[in-house]
């Protein structure tokens, strides 16, 4: 059953909301009146539609938190770690596809977003993140609270700012958005000195911008490439589609579908594209890499014609990268020419934005007579399919689901089930990150918000919280583990108080399962600081949630035995407020099908 | 492989930071890299000359593009070009030595621009080729001290982009 049709129908990238400039049609430059640099500041993300901004005070930014008491638009949280406040910008960001905004102060305030910078430049995230700096005289002196996030962030930027005239504030803050989410979305810094916060002036908000080294960002597809393309499937018997998170950030899940119902082709998704294509299509294959599906990595590395598209070849998809699909003629379709040939040399590199790539393939498969097939009709490459089949008979993904243990796998299904594939789920990092991508079926693009590239640890909960805030409308659940929830649990105090109902249910096995597992395979099971309970006590269960979330005054209700899971589940399900489930988890369970780093796909272990 | 770029950023803070931190980063190897303004004031020109073969060379370009402050590459692989480096050196002398020393300077249009009793200051500049030929001679002589400008190039041919701003404006 296809659910939700509809969904692929439409642009999941919703335009940014309309702001008081577009009602002004005025020629010529934009007058503001005399302002502080910090009210310019603001009035710039008032103008780029920005309605919510994740901020951490101190002694640099304290202006800026001064000029946002005043704004009526834009809705200020505080997170309770600046390294929350960043990714809940992320989890905003992922959910919307708008730029989402964090601010920090100068120094610790500015590291501690570092890592959700450089998470959003792994994966792809339009984001702006602006810090204070140290007034400008004082620079380079190691004033208090001094650093050089400019040079800091350098490597894991897509661009930034040092803003060294109160004057450059509108161009700086235009230039930032349109760079965050044009072309592959990235992260931008903006980084202003106080003094320039402090300074009055007279803003004039430019109408346009002018970047002569970024004009290329949005390529068009060159149609003999595209031409050569349709020709290669048309002469393949087992292509296939390898697509990632290009497909969901310019928004081409509904080019995506039309173009699978005309090829019928099947569809592998990496862990970023996950929700581009519905998984319960019958051509879907689900995920692929180092813990895809086994049907999955299969067909990719069979295919005759792999049809990779906003993808880009990551190790943990490829394993060892030059036995990757090595049969098959590769056509690699992206928006940035750098990962063409960077990874991966492939035969047919076609450099665009892939929705315009697909309207494109659409139209002139429309022409040549490739008519759209009904969900479930497809006929065109029988053998193929069957192939497919029966490897999806031999290797589905499974777990022994025995005893009144509760597998950590049951949960996430039992969650698929009572929410029926349509909550947003956000993730940490290891096991459960895994569990949640398998054992949940994504039907619509943005559903899952993980910290791939990166791995970050931590991003579950305040990503969730980021999500929910984008779209209160939505259920929003985080499936964690015990300690990627530890890592930013602070944050359940922010969604407590600023009422953001994200829920958490934590996959509480009481040690790094990911690490566990590698000792367990790789290390003869000899822990290296893994168990995150209490050594002296490694029976009991340490830290006790439940009552680290009284203290923040968020409910939070701890299972142990199956039977209780369902009711528990819809308990927290029913409620309206911030809400933890703590579920124990037997640490035994290994995330199969794995395939160890640098091995094939026939290196894969099921058991 | 050694591979002359020829770079074209926007006169910004940090662009030098952001081209070496690219290289660095990524695992590239510069030669020598030579940065300076153009004509205009908002532009510089940086040199650089890489190491690696056509695939270093094809990220290497790809990267340097994706910097917002680049405006143009010019990769002069595939057209003829013209490079020199400018080199000052010392180089010992005494009685013996002078003379030889200034005949070689002045076959290789080099100057003399300082004298002391036991030391020329010499200035040369040129290809590759010359520089190298020039200091292997005068290490016979005993060079103490010496400071290379790294490479700048300029292509034969007028490119359609010379002159033109480039400039794109984008509407958002």
């Amino acid at each position: 059953m296809f659910a939700d049709p509809d969904a692929y129908r439409m642009n999941p990238a919703t335009p940014a909301p309309v702001t008081s400039s577009t009602n002004t049609p005025a020629p010529g430059p934009d007058r503001g009146p005399v302002m502080d640099g910090a009210e310019i500041l603001v009035a710039c993300l008032e103008r780029e539609g920005v309605d919510t901004i994740f901020a951490y005070p101190g002694g640099a930014s304290m202006p800026i938190h001064q000029a946002l008491t005043k704004s009526t638009k834009i809705r200020t949280i505080l997170p309770r770690h600046e390294q929350g406040g960043v990714f809940a910008a992320e989890g905003y960001a992922r959910a919307t596809g708008r730029a989402g905004v964090c601010m920090a102060t100068s120094g610790p305030g500015a590291t501690n977003l570092l890592s959700g910078i450089a998470d959003a430049y792994m994966d792809s995230v339009p984001l702006v993140a602006i810090t204070g700096q140290v007034p400008q005289w004082m620079i380079g002196r190691g004033a208090f609270q001094e650093t050089d996030v400019f040079g800091m962030t350098l490597p894991i930027v897509k661009h930034s700012y040092l803003v060294w005239d109160i004057n450059d504030i509108p161009r700086v803050v235009k230039e930032a958005f349109h760079i965050a989410q044009s072309g592959r979305p990235g992260p931008v810094l903006i980084d202003v000195p106080k003094n320039i916060q402090q300074a009055k002036g007279q803003p004039i908000f430019p109408s346009k911008i002018s970047l002569r080294g970024y004009a290329k960002s949005e390529p068009e597809p060159d149609e003999v490439a595209l031409n050569e393309m349709i020709g290669l499937i048309n002469a393949s018997k087992r292509p296939m589609l390898y697509v990632g998170g290009g497909i969901i950030s310019s928004g081409a899940a509904p080019e995506l579908m039309e173009f699978v119902e005309r090829t019928q082709i099947p569809v592998a998704t990496t862990l970023m594209g996950i929700g581009c294509f519905p998984e319960n299509h019958p051509l879907s294959l689900k995920w692929l890499g180092m813990h895809g599906t086994v049907y999955a990595n299969n067909a990719v590395n069979e295919a005759d014609v792999l049809l990779a598209m906003g993808v880009r070849f990551d190790d943990r998809v490829t394993g060892k990268v030059e036995k990757f699909a090595e049969h098959g003629t590769i056509v690699h379709v992206d928006i940035d020419a750098s990962e063409i040939n960077k990874n991966k040399v492939v035969r047919l590199p076609i450099i665009a934005d892939v929705k315009k790539a697909l309207v494109r393939l659409n139209a002139l498969l429309a022409q040549a007579g490739w008519k759209r097939t009904p969900t479930g009709e497809h006929g065109r490459f029988p053998e193929w399919y069957q192939q497919i089949q029966e490897w999806k008979a031999n290797y589905p993904l499974k777990f022994n689901d025995t005893g009144d243990k509760i597998q950590p796998q049951y949960a996430v299904q039992l969650l698929n089930e009572l929410t029926k594939g349509e909550a947003i789920v956000t993730t940490g990092v290891g096991q459960h990150q895994m569990w949640a991508a398998q054992f949940y079926d994504y039907l619509k693009p943005r559903t899952l918000i993980t910290s791939a590239g990166l791995g970050a640890m931590g991003f579950g909960f305040p990503a969730a919280m980021g999500a929910k805030v984008a779209c209160p409308d939505k259920e929003v659940i985080d499936i964690d583990g015990d300690g990627s929830f530890l890592m930013n649990v602070q944050e359940l105090a922010c969604a407590k108080v600023e009422g953001i109902a994200a829920k958490t249910i934590i996959l509480n096995n009481q040690h790094l399962g990911m690490v566990v597992q590698w000792e367990d395979r790789f290390y003869k099971s000899n822990r290296g600081h893994t168990f995150l309970g209490d050594p002296k006590d490694p029976k009991g269960i340490y830290p006790d949630y439940v009552t680290i979330c009284a203290g923040f005054g968020v409910t939070c209700e701890r299972v142990t035995r199956k039977e209780d899971l369902r009711g528990a589940m819809e308990r927290m399900l029913a409620s309206k407020e911030v809400y933890v489930l703590d579920v124990m988890t037997p640490y035994t369970e290994h995330v199969l099908p794995m395939i160890p780093a640098g091995g094939t796909y026939k290196d894969i272990i099921t058991d | 492989m050694r591979h002359t770029l020829s770079v074209l950023v926007e006169n910004k803070f940090g662009v030098l930071a952001r081209i070496a931190g690219m290289f660095s980063g990524r695992g590239f190897n510069i030669d020598t890299l030579n940065s300076g303004p153009t004509l205009d004031p908002n532009t510089s020109h940086i040199t650089i000359v890489v190491q690696g073969d056509d695939a270093v060379l094809e990220q290497v370009t790809k990267q340097l593009n994706k910097l917002v402050d680049v405006i143009r590459i010019e990769d002069f692989r595939d057209n003829e070009f013209v490079d020199r480096e400018l080199v000052l050196m010392r180089v010992k002398v005494n009685g013996e030595t002078r003379s030889e020393v200034m005949q070689i300077c002045d076959i290789f249009r080099a100057k003399i621009v300082d004298v002391q009793h036991t030391n020329f200051l010499i200035e040369v500049t040129g290809h590759e080729g010359k520089i190298n030929k020039f200091i292997r001679l005068m290490h016979g002589f005993g060079i103490s001290n010496l400071t290379r400008t790294g490479k700048v190039a300029m292509s034969r041919r007028k490119d359609e982009n010379e002159g033109g701003s480039g400039k794109a404006e984008v509407e958002s």
